[in-house]
């Protein structure tokens, strides 16, 4: 295998939390509800993945779980947004902070203690032969391909269906969904949980492809990186999937310079990811300043019929 | 305005008028001042519902309350390392609330004050033998320029690219405390150290005076004096009049011609500025050298302290020393054989009810008939 495609293996499997958070988020945004809890979700995804699959050693069982814990701060999010209409920023901060105090918390007793095994793969024999394709390809997790699946079937939704029709009006302008019969407050309700939800997967596959055992603040701030991707995706699974390979790949890359003796200390390869996303939004608002940028239009103002803003 | 005008109908309302009255809940956005029991109200609720994660694990909830409170306020020894603890929380959070104030998101005070820790190390690194007053002037003023440095990274992205703060200023923590690895396990690693990250100690001269034989330093006067100065500047200047105009009503703050742009940069100087000097008060006066892990989340916690206080001054000295005993306590249930982050769960939490306890008083039952 070359470099390339060591590096474009690598960069799949950084790349795919990243994604799965990219996803969740969009979906979240998409309906007109920041998810700034992204950091919390991920690491209350990936506690709960090391806990009851270590308990129970049943990996099926443990990502329901984490879809399960995930769908309830989702549950948690959404009532204080679109119920009460707190302040969406803050209720992110909130789930943050308390995800990651939860969470190492509840994941104190099993810090350390490796997980039972890798997510399953899925061989595709007939793929080996093929040049890069096969390396790439042949020998991925199912969580990655669910990832891929997802990308498409997200795609399709948002931009293709009725429903997408809906979300897209709920997150632009609720008022106006809610006079063509849309249910506002149903549509940002079910967003929010599923985009939790994906979240908490992306925490899952970090514990279960990236890293081998629990440790207090796994993520390493995946979760914001993710929130930056989202706007850097522009809404767009499409885009999102680029994004979060590239960003994987940064990821992957700082690492392998630190394997080939590089002279620059590892504190500064581990920054490009941070840099990088703060340049790339730079370089996003310079580029798109006289341009609409793809955010939903009603994205954190949250909805009261009846009155008019 | 009346209040019923702009209510809103959470529950679509009856379209018959029905033989009897119904109760419905409206929504009076007009209500924004929220009442003094709110953020009380919250703590109780939050330690109630951590109660119940502390007896799913087998433990009395009771036993760890009072193991954090007793050791966080029962003792005298306790009550200091509060105060020790609330200093960076009453700088950080003082710094917060000035940008809130604008509706400036900054949640980079743990990056802020990471690199103001780091500009007054190297004030004593590559300063050693200035006399106490200079030093510590120095250090002071290099911790500040450093935080506000860390600040401007925050606010130019956002005035003149579009970028929201919020991502930028938690990047920048990451790369702050990526830095501070560097230099504690690189080049300002203390020589005599035993292979210990962390820089030489800092001389006496390099010191902030303690009182008595407690570990509280003359940073707790850098906080009460900043929150002065804030009180002051925010009633009777014309640049805190301009802040509360922009709060209020941003566009009409634009039409008055209030330079937005200006003011946002300003408030994220201060604001990465105090949290300097959280960070210089606290490699100087408290652990009198730089290491990693200098900060366990005071910024992250300062946010909440800046909330709870609803950016009030006299609000924020009471959090902050709240807040203080509740990392204090969260260290004490270590004891028994706990993990600390209990006290960022409880943190967590406080800020879910209150952010709803904000809202829901803004709701009422009215009848309808």
């Amino acid at each position: 295998m070359d470099f390339t495609t060591q590096l474009l293996i690598a960069a799949i499997s950084a790349g795919t939390p990243l994604l799965l958070a990219t996803l969740g988020g969009i979906l979240n945004e998409r309906a007109g509800i920041i998810q700034l809890g992204a950091e919390g979700l991920m690491l209350m995804g990936a506690v709960t993945t090391c806990i009851v699959y270590i308990r129970t050693g049943n990996l099926a069982v443990a990502l329901l779980a984490t879809v399960a814990v995930t769908a309830v701060l989702g549950l948690l999010h959404s009532f204080l947004c679109v119920t009460l209409r707190a302040n969406q920023t803050m209720s992110g901060l909130a789930m943050t902070l308390f995800g990651s105090g939860l969470s190492a918390y509840l994941g104190k007793p099993i810090s350390g203690i490796p997980l039972p095994g890798p997510l399953p793969k899925l061989h595709l024999g007939w793929l080996e032969p093929v040049p890069v394709i096969g390396n790439i390809f042949a020998n991925m997790d199912y969580l990655t391909w669910f990832s891929l699946v997802l990308v498409l079937v997200l795609h399709l939704l948002i931009h293709r269906t009725s429903w997408g029709l809906h979300l897209r009006a709920v997150g632009d302008s609720p008022a106006t969904a809610d006079v063509m019969g849309i249910r506002v407050q149903l549509i940002r309700y079910s967003y929010v949980i599923v985009g939790a939800m994906l979240i908490g997967l992306a925490g899952a596959d970090m514990v279960l492809a990236y890293a081998p055992t629990w440790n207090e603040g796994l993520t390493a701030g995946r979760g914001w990186i993710a929130v930056g991707l989202v706007i850097f995706a522009r809404w767009n699974p499409l885009r999102a999937l680029f994004c979060a390979y590239f960003f994987g790949a940064l990821d992957s890359l700082g690492f392998r310079i630190q394997l080939l003796g590089s002279v620059v200390p590892s504190y500064f390869l581990k920054m490009i990811p941070y840099l990088v996303t703060i340049l790339v939004l730079m370089y996003l608002g310079y580029r798109n300043r006289n341009k609409p940028s793809g955010t939903p239009e009603a994205l954190g103002v949250p909805y009261i019929r009846e009155q008019r803003f | 305005m009346n209040g019923s005008n702009t209510a809103a109908v959470l529950e679509p309302s009856p379209l018959k008028t029905g033989k009897r009255p119904s109760l419905r809940l409206e929504y009076d956005s007009s209500r924004t001042r929220s009442p003094w029991w709110t953020p009380v109200l919250s703590v109780f609720l939050a330690l109630v519902f951590c109660a119940i994660f502390i007896a799913a694990n087998g433990m009395s909830p009771f036993t760890v309350y009072e193991k954090m409170f007793r050791g966080a306020f029962g003792t005298s020894y306790g009550f200091t390392e509060t105060l020790v603890k609330a200093i960076p929380l009453l700088l950080c959070g003082l710094g917060i609330s000035v940008a809130y104030r604008i509706s400036v998101w900054n949640i980079g005070a743990e990056g802020q004050l990471t690199v103001g820790a780091m500009a007054a190390t190297a004030v004593t690194i590559y300063c050693p033998d200035l006399s106490s007053f200079w030093s510590i002037l120095l250090m002071l003023i290099f911790g500040f320029a450093a935080g506000a440095l860390w600040g401007l990274m925050t606010a130019v992205p956002r005035t003149h690219f579009g970028v929201n703060e919020l991502i930028t200023s938690l990047m920048l923590n990451y790369v702050a405390l990526l830095a501070l690895d560097y230099v504690v396990f690189g080049p300002w690693k203390d020589p005599k150290g035993f292979n210990f990250p962390g820089s030489p100690m800092f001389t006496a001269a390099q010191s902030l005076p303690v009182l008595g034989s407690t570990r509280l330093h003359i940073g707790l006067i850098f906080g009460l004096v900043a929150v002065v100065i804030y009180y002051l500047m925010i009633r009777f200047t014309r640049w805190g009049y301009e802040l509360k105009l922009i709060g209020a009503n941003p566009i009409a703050a634009r039409y008055a011609g209030i330079h937005i742009k200006r003011h946002i940069i300003i408030v994220m100087l201060i604001s990465g500025g105090l949290a300097g000097i959280a960070g210089m008060a606290e490699v100087s006066g408290v652990t009198h050298k730089l290491m990693q892990g200098i900060s366990p989340g005071y910024g992250y916690t300062a946010i909440i302290v800046a909330w709870l206080a609803k950016l009030n001054p006299v609000g924020l000295i009471v959090t902050s020393i709240l807040f203080g005993g509740l990392i204090v306590g969260g260290f004490s249930v270590q004891t028994i054989g706990l993990p600390s982050s209990i006290s960022e769960m409880l943190q967590g939490s406080i800020l879910f009810f209150l952010i709803a306890g904000d809202m829901i008083h803004r709701f009422r039952i009215r009848r309808s008939a």
